[in-house]
């Protein structure tokens, strides 16, 4: 599964657990109205770890968090190469 | 107790003839107009040293009912958002309540069933006769550091604004907060406020970002107050470029080096400043070098009268701002010559002192705690689980996470889909028992658990 597709199945998967609706996911979408909220983004950073090995957020000292959801994806992309 | 009563302040006092106001998402309140009139449908009389429990839906009727009633009610408990409606009984019975402020959105207040039950509005009118300020009211402020029933905290007005008061005020100040006035820090964002005479921007639940922060941004707030995980969201949003505040304050949390240098960039003319306050302990020191920790002189000398000091590695804190006591606890605020633990484990390191996470692995989720007991204790009625490991990962988002390690009984349980099985089975228990933020976000089968000499689980801060 592309880095792409595990994010967006993840996404589905932590909105459904916490009982959230999930705008479609484009990239343009701004992350903070996709419906997750900040505990539901902090178990995406954490479950993709898990499932990409990586957590481009924790590992550099100040990398701020992205705005949209391309941008988001690049990171775990630029961090998976 | 004449002398008590001639040296306590009451909120009232500080209303002031200014135009300023208090918004929320909704509406706003002229505060001056508080000065002769009442949000409590001029049933403040009714409310007269009762002890009040304050249970409003929303932040701004919560913050016009407490001027209201600071100096006439006997005590008063904010009830926090989250509260939890099987604790509400304990709340009552413990805090001796015998009336209640609700609003039309207080979805519990038939749960209060109180001899007194006053709807507040957000629409001051006119009031006939005002009752006169007579008592220096008691200030409850509940926990959430504990598992069960939350601790009631006791304050006084005194203590509570003991950190600012008596200051120059500027009026030209404009206050906003992220973090809800019913907990400790954002009360004191309140209370600043109202002593200072400005305005104040309150967050309302279920607002989007963007929306607050534009907000924000209408209103001209120069002061801002959020935990870390608020503004680390604040900084997700397009909408941040509406704010330009002058001071940037956390509280809450602890604050990393990262959420500081970020908020730094996004505001280069802004003093961004971390508070460390306790509910408990009161507001112990603010630093405004934009680095993460605290300098060690803060330690061992007194500061504005907050002496601070490092024991068995968690920070002691002896302070005019802390609270006189718990109500119903059998629990002892401070030690016999009257520190205050913090239960917040320090290291120094060269001139510094650093945050290595909470004694007894309390985990922080963006200012909500977790008790690792509680969570483990869920995990291991799982028929397949031998023990569990329930522990904080930091987290970009919310400064920590949780996340558990499971010992199965069975090594024979080791085929992948099993695995899979269990785990599922696991969270499935976790979100039927717990709160989301006690959901652990990640579980690792492992072979085994470090004990330590005490036959306890080994647990390691942070």
């Amino acid at each position: 599964m592309s880095v792409k597709l595990t994010i967006m199945h993840q996404m589905e998967q932590i909105a459904r657990e916490h009982g959230k609706i999930l705008t479609p996911l484009r990239d343009d979408l701004v992350l903070l109205d996709s419906g997750l909220d900040s505990l539901g983004f902090a178990v995406l950073v954490a479950r993709l770890e898990d499932k990409l090995g990586i957590d481009p957020f924790t590992a550099s000292e100040d990398a701020l968090f992205p705005v949209t959801f391309g941008d988001f994806v690049k990171v775990y992309e630029n961090g998976a190469h | 107790m004449k002398m008590a009563h001639t040296e306590a302040q009451s909120l009232r006092q500080y209303i002031g003839p200014a135009e300023r106001f208090f918004f929320d998402r909704n509406a706003s309140a002229c505060v001056a107009d508080l000065a002769g009139g009442t949000v409590l449908g001029g049933r403040l009389q009714e409310l007269a040293d009762k002890s009040v429990l304050v249970a409003t839906g929303d932040q701004l009727t919560t913050a016009l009912a407490l001027v209201e009633l600071d100096g006439i009610a006997r005590r008063l408990t904010i009830l926090p958002p989250d509260a939890d409606p099987d604790h509400f009984a304990a709340i009552i019975a413990g805090a001796d309540i015998d009336a209640a402020v609700v609003d039309r959105s207080s979805t519990a207040r038939a749960a209060f069933d109180l001899p007194v039950c006053v709807t507040c509005a957000t629409q001051i009118v006119a009031a006939g006769r005002l009752p006169v300020v007579s008592r220096a009211t008691e200030w409850v402020m509940l926990t959430s550091g504990t598992t069960g029933v939350p601790k009631m905290v006791v304050h006084r007005l005194a203590g509570l604004t003991a950190a600012f008061r008596g200051r120059a005020v500027d009026a030209a100040v404009t206050w906003g907060t992220f973090y809800d006035i019913r907990r400790y820090g954002g009360l004191q964002i309140f209370l600043r406020a109202v002593l200072g005479g400005v305005s104040l921007i309150l967050s309302s639940a279920g607002e989007p970002m963007a929306d607050h922060l534009a907000r924000l941004g209408r209103h001209g707030a120069t002061h801002l107050l959020g935990t870390p995980t608020h503004w680390r969201r604040a900084l997700m949003s397009p909408a941040i470029r509406k704010i330009s505040p002058r001071y940037v304050r956390l509280s809450g949390e602890i604050a990393d080096q990262a959420i500081l240098d970020n908020l730094h960039n996004a505001f280069p003319q802004a003093v961004v400043s971390h508070a460390y306050a306790s509910t408990e302990a009161g507001v112990a020191f603010e630093v405004r070098d934009g680095r993460a920790g605290f300098p060690a002189e803060f330690v061992g000398r007194t500061r504005d009268g907050v002496e601070m000091k490092v024991l068995d590695g968690s920070l002691r804190i002896r302070s005019p701002r802390a609270a006189s006591r718990y109500i119903g606890a059998d629990a002892v605020l401070a030690d016999r010559d009257g520190f205050v633990d913090t239960g917040d484990v320090v290291e120094l390191h060269g001139n510094r002192y650093s945050f290595a996470g909470r004694r007894g692995g309390i985990i922080n989720i963006g200012g909500l705690k977790v008790h690792p007991e509680e969570v483990e204790a869920v995990i291991n009625r799982h028929p397949q689980v031998r023990m569990s490991l329930v522990r904080p990962k930091a987290s970009p988002i919310t400064g920590s996470i949780v996340i558990a390690d499971v010992v199965l009984k069975s090594a024979a349980e080791g085929a992948a889909c099993e695995l899979g099985r269990v785990k599922g089975d696991i969270l499935k228990l976790c979100r039927e028992a717990l709160p989301r933020h006690k959901v652990p976000a990640a579980i690792s089968f492992v072979p085994t658990l470090d004990v330590a000499a005490t036959g306890k689980l080994a647990r390691r801060y942070g």
